[in-house]
């Protein structure tokens, strides 16, 4: 060490000098020392442990041969074990086994529920009670179906949802935008419509009977009940899903179309599928 | 004093670092260059870093222009897009984010901060009609959330005038765009924003998988229509069912 020492107190300096100021070289704390030591002795044992140096070829594996996406695999695994033989059996059970069996309906509407609030409550909401151009799930009107095996078929492969080949692709015209019908048609089917509904201060004419007759009743029947194969709503409940007010009415008769329902089939596992399926079917609605 | 310095050879170094500000400049470039270059460089020449993925493929000039509205209006301080390989998240979002998912993102939209939920694969879990919902009025479809509203997109015009020198910008950085890529921009932007236009079939040879837009406004492309459409292609370029989650462990 140094043979320099401050004059006054005897500490040792580090012999640097600046105009007669000098450089005190006072030792680290040992308690700070010893934890520093330990930090590199810490990252050693990491390095060797867990993939770190790069090498010209790849990354070391390290002693463990921890990778994070093996990793990730054997915690869903795990995910499957918590979750018991009861999810196993909804792999392979058919629908109606699942509805019929209490045991295997429990877990399929608890995993269907978790699988609803994450991805289907952002359009059907969180009760699954829909919103404006978003189908209730809790009542039983049904635009494409409501047995088991309808409801399977849309979650799969979605409705108007052009990146699936078996989407449910029927849609409605728009007579307006098209130039199917003019305004004043389109006003007389709206009325019609309306009364149809028997909602209140309808005006009906014998005019847009007629038209409905000739353009809607293709799809909707000629008694306004709807279709489900075409995806066409009954026109005589007390549900609206876009709004019963004649505006709103005109308007979807002049642009055509109809909700849009992404594909989940690409995107779920088959056994989420079947719990969703169970789920929906069992709020209420299910036939 | 002197005659002590010179018999320390360390000291000598220190002494001329301490006096010569443009050695010391120099010496700590050079010091915390070492830390850079041991953590960069690998990453130039190891074949893992972005594993070859079959499906991803450059932005179409719409989404492109979606996605310089994501930067713009800042979505990535809110919401992040990048699932990490941990089980809650793929529970949550789907299969954990790639490398090469994000490799034609100059600058990345990884993000760090989730306000939001994280978007790296939310393309394709909802219509084109609930991201207009959703973005004039987040609460309109999702009551809860803490969302601000984007009502102006849907008005606002979009710019795509510098959108082909964008494209040849990205190319320089190793985005392959071909020159026909970049000379049929525009008309590959409005096919992509009208379903019946005539490009459309051209469109899709060029940019496999993008998602046609129905245009509501009749005034012409919007910023919301440019925003929707980038929005509709994340995550969706690779197919998981086909990809082999075994092959970048093996690799190794």
């Amino acid at each position: 060490m140094s043979t320099n020492e401050m004059r006054e107190t005897h500490v040792k300096t580090t012999g640097h000098e600046w105009d007669g100021i000098e450089e005190l070289d006072t030792p680290l704390p040992r308690w700070w020392l010893i934890t520093f030591y330990a930090t590199i002795l810490w990252s050693l044992a990491y390095f060797l442990v867990y993939p770190s140096l790069p090498t010209p070829s790849g990354a070391t594996q390290g002693l463990l041969g921890w990778h994070s996406r093996t990793a990730v695999t054997q915690d869903l695994d795990e995910l499957q074990k918590i979750r018991g033989p009861v999810m196993a059996r909804l792999a392979t059970a058919t629908l109606e086994e699942i509805e019929k069996t209490p045991q295997l309906l429990s877990a399929a509407r608890a995993l269907g529920a978790a699988a609803f609030a994450n991805n289907c409550a952002g359009c059907h909401g969180a009760g699954a009670q829909g919103a404006k151009g978003y189908p209730n799930l809790n009542d039983d009107e049904w635009l494409w179906g409501g047995r088991l095996a309808d409801i399977r078929r849309t979650i799969e492969h979605g409705v108007r949802w052009d990146a699936d080949k078996e989407t449910r692709t029927e849609t409605m015209p728009a007579f307006g935008r098209d130039g199917l019908l003019d305004a004043g048609q389109i006003s007389l089917i709206a009325d019609e419509v309306r009364a149809l509904g028997k909602l209140p201060g309808a005006k009906p004419a014998a005019a847009g009977a007629k038209l409905f007759d000739d353009n809607c009743s293709v799809c909707h029947g000629v008694d306004g009940k709807g279709n489900r194969d075409m995806g066409a709503p009954n026109l005589t409940d007390a549900l609206w899903l876009f709004g019963s007010d004649k505006a709103t009415i005109v308007a979807r008769i002049a642009n055509g179309g109809g909700g849009v329902m992404p594909a989940w089939g690409n995107r779920l596992d088959d056994t989420t599928i079947t719990a969703l399926t169970v789920y929906v079917h069992s709020l209420g609605g299910g036939e | 004093m002197s005659d002590m310095m010179h018999a320390r050879p360390s000291r000598s170094l220190q002494k001329s670092l301490e006096t010569n500000s443009i050695l010391l400049l120099l010496a700590i470039m050079l010091l915390v260059s070492i830390g850079g270059i041991v953590e960069i460089v690998p990453l130039f020449y190891l074949h893992n870093t972005i594993e070859k993925v079959d499906g991803v493929r450059p932005y179409s000039p719409l989404e492109l222009s979606g996605y310089n509205i994501y930067v713009r209006e800042g979505c990535y301080t809110c919401h992040s897009q990048m699932i990490r390989p941990l089980r809650d998240e793929v529970e949550r979002y789907g299969h954990y984010s790639l490398a090469a998912e994000s490799m034609y993102d100059h600058p990345f939209q990884w993000g760090s901060k989730r306000n939001g939920p994280d978007l790296a694969r939310v393309g394709g879990r909802y219509s084109n009609d609930w991201h207009r919902d959703h973005l004039r009025d987040p609460r309109a479809v999702v009551p809860t959330s803490i969302m601000p509203g984007y009502p102006f997109l849907a008005s606002a015009p979009l710019d795509y005038a510098h959108i082909a020198e964008q494209m040849r910008m990205l190319r320089v950085v190793g985005v392959p765009y071909t020159d026909e890529a970049i000379d049929a921009a525009a008309a590959d932007l409005s096919a992509q924003a009208a379903p019946d236009a005539p490009g459309a079939e051209a469109l899709r040879r060029r940019y496999p998988n993008a998602v046609v837009n129905d245009v509501a406004s009749k005034s012409g492309v919007t910023e919301e229509d440019a925003l929707i459409a980038y929005l509709q292609h994340l995550g969706v370029s690779v197919d998981f069912k086909l990809y082999d989650d075994k092959a970048a462990v093996n690799v190794r």
